[in-house]
């Protein structure tokens, strides 16, 4: 790693121009990572293609289904279309669409996909945020408390509470959630996006519904929670064996500066990764949570997409959120080469 | 094999280990006697509707609203998480250890097109993929068993892919090239026995996912129409929960404790398989 650092500048051998910072190793990474996650999203598309086709019927009899057309339309519309031509042929008309984000229309909406997605987005995206920072922050505050106290009651009582978390799948969370605060105690709204028909703008809205979606993205980070506060416990232990660690102590610096400003900040690493992961699985789950509360977002869309046999929604959502998970996986990767330089390059 | 069986004394002298094989055993137990226990099915009204535990010592868990007896169908719901469990985990593992094998051993363009696949699998939301071939496909039990292993094997791929690659530079797997022994047999049969620790420990995790999953597709209407799974209860519940919010709660609590006994054998298999990590936790 010793002649990597940085765009070799007052180098003869490097040839000035756009592309001179490709050339070096940390150019090269970024550009097989930039590959990487193009040749992903291109297998998705594949992915994506065959469970069309695995529907049973094409766009064509869908649209036959609601109005009455002839042999010689059908055959028409299907030309048009290019459902006539060789798979191959098909597969690749098909990825052009979807790398243009032309999903095609949605029935159900009577609405083209693209715009279906566009407004369901936001929901979602707030839900993952607002999911990933919380259970981000908690379970280190779990993880930390664990292991400042390793081995004392303080952990053990945390442990047992995080086996808890991490084995109650979110949509039970998301149900006793409601039981409680919503139907008992009635301290919750426990459906919906906002309160219909109060009118609520500015400051009073956000609250409105800020308050709407607190059940569902405590429902969406219990589980998550549980693996930051053990990820976090066991990364603290780790690096608190280290050697700066040790230097730290004999420098005579007190053994909570070591603990939360020297380990901690080296502990927090292995968290970063966990967040790319969580992205994935917080947009399935959103799947269950959005149906539970009712909400608004791509999750419920895709629910009832499936339920009314609307395959063009379905994938537009399956793409666009597979989109998503690659680009924050991606900027995930960078932001970590940038706070550990360490990192291996190869 | 005389490993196994200290394996399985020590697992069992792990407190929460054996918590967890207590849990799980009850769980086989219910799923095995349903028949003898409750031969009119799952399905069957045999008693008033809406009836609140505890009230009729025949019904000790209550009835639904259709007058189906609670405890019945949680036995039988039982059954259909563990057949769901243990088929899609053994499916994954299958999927899972052959490419994961694959792409460690040969390394090059069959490791980057396999590592290419495994991260496509990974980037789809997984419920999302599930319910979108249990949507398209139909739902029965194999169907739901294929939704959820195909999004489960990646785990298992990415695992035995690191230990192959570490155990393949090791000086018994050269000795093994030397003589001439095949590349199928050097992977089956000298370097996977080698990585089965980790592998033995990520099943539990799979088992207890795919449970979940299978409950959450038939909570949402998505499950096989033809057996009563927790997740059934759930569904019904979820319109009573106002008033009969025990038809939830009873399946939710057996949702929680057949996790939580996989997770603590996980956790105890972890352990036992590996004791000199045990000093770092």
């Amino acid at each position: 790693m010793t002649q990597t650092s940085g765009p070799i500048t007052g180098n003869g051998t490097k040839k000035a121009g756009p592309f001179a910072a490709l050339s070096s190793p940390l150019g090269r990474y970024i550009l097989r990572r930039l590959v990487q996650a193009l040749l992903v999203m291109v297998l998705v598309m594949v992915g994506s293609f065959f469970l069309m086709k695995l529907a049973p019927g094409d766009f064509v009899d869908v649209l036959a289904g609601t109005r009455d057309l002839t042999a010689e339309q059908t055959a028409e519309l299907r030309a048009r279309y290019g459902l006539d031509q060789p798979l191959v042929i098909q597969l690749v008309r098909y990825m052009g669409l979807l790398a243009t984000f032309d999903f095609g229309y949605s029935p159900i909406n009577a609405a083209p996909v693209t715009d279906v997605i566009l407004a369901r987005l936001p929901v979602t995206a707030i839900l993952v945020v607002a999911s990933v920072s919380l259970s981000m922050v908690i379970g280190t505050l779990f993880g930390i408390a664990a292991a400042r106290n390793a081995g004392k009651p303080v952990d053990l009582g945390i442990s047992i509470f995080m086996l808890l978390l991490y084995a109650t799948p979110s949509f039970i969370v998301a149900i006793m959630l409601i039981l409680v605060f919503g139907l008992k105690l009635g301290l919750m709204p426990i459906a919906g996006y906002e309160s219909v028909g109060m009118g609520y703008t500015g400051w009073q809205h956000i609250w409105d519904v800020t308050r709407h979606l607190t059940l569902p993205v405590v429902a969406l980070c219990t589980f998550y929670i549980a693996i930051y506060g053990r990820i976090g416990r066991a990364s603290m232990l780790e690096v608190m064996r280290l050697d700066f660690v040790r230097t730290a102590r004999a420098k005579g610096i007190s053994e909570g500066r070591v603990f939360y400003v020297h380990a901690l900040r080296n502990a927090l690493l292995p968290l970063i990764t966990m967040a790319g992961l969580q992205v994935s699985s917080l947009v399935g789950g959103a799947v269950l949570i959005e149906t539970v509360f009712g909400l608004p977002g791509m999750g419920r869309t895709a629910y009832d997409a499936v339920l009314q046999r609307d395959t063009n929604l379905l994938l537009g959502v399956i793409f666009t959120s597979s989109l998503a998970v690659v680009t924050v996986n991606f900027v995930i990767d960078m932001l970590y080469m940038v706070l550990d330089p360490r990192v291996n390059l190869k | 094999m005389t490993g196994t069986f200290a394996h399985i004394r020590r697992l069992a002298r792990h407190p929460s280990g054996l918590f967890g094989l207590l849990l799980l055993a009850a769980i086989i137990l219910m799923s095995v006697s349903a028949g003898w226990i409750f031969p009119e099915g799952p399905w069957a009204m045999v008693g008033p509707t809406r009836l609140h535990p505890g009230v009729d010592p025949r019904f000790p868990l209550g009835t639904d609203t259709y007058g189906r007896d609670i405890v019945s169908a949680i036995f039988y719901g039982a059954r259909v998480s563990l057949f769901v469990g243990i088929a899609s985990a053994a499916i994954a593992l299958i999927v899972g250890i052959v490419v994961g094998a694959i792409a460690g051993y040969f390394g090059g363009k069959v490791d980057d097109a396999l590592m290419r696949l495994t991260d496509a699998f990974q980037t789809i939301p997984n419920f999302l993929l599930s319910i979108a071939i249990v949507g398209i496909i139909g739902a029965s039990l194999p169907t739901i068993t294929f939704a959820i292993s195909i999004v489960a094997w990646p785990i298992i791929a990415r695992l035995v892919r690191a230990d192959v690659l570490r155990l393949r530079t090791y000086d018994f797997v050269q000795s093994c090239k030397i003589i001439g022994m095949s590349d199928m047999r050097i992977v089956f049969q000298q370097i996977l026995p080698n990585c089965m620790a980790p592998i033995i420990v990520t099943t539990s995790v799979l088992v207890a996912n795919a449970i979940i999953v299978e409950a959450s597709l038939a909570f949402l209407g998505l499950g096989d129409p033809n057996v009563m799974s927790w997740g059934t209860l759930l569904n019904v519940g979820r319109q009573q929960l106002r008033t009969e919010a025990y038809i939830t709660i009873v399946p939710a609590v057996a949702l929680v404790l057949t996790v939580l006994a996989l997770n603590l054998i996980g956790d105890a298999l972890n352990d036992v398989l590996n004791p000199r990590l045990k000093e770092r936790t």
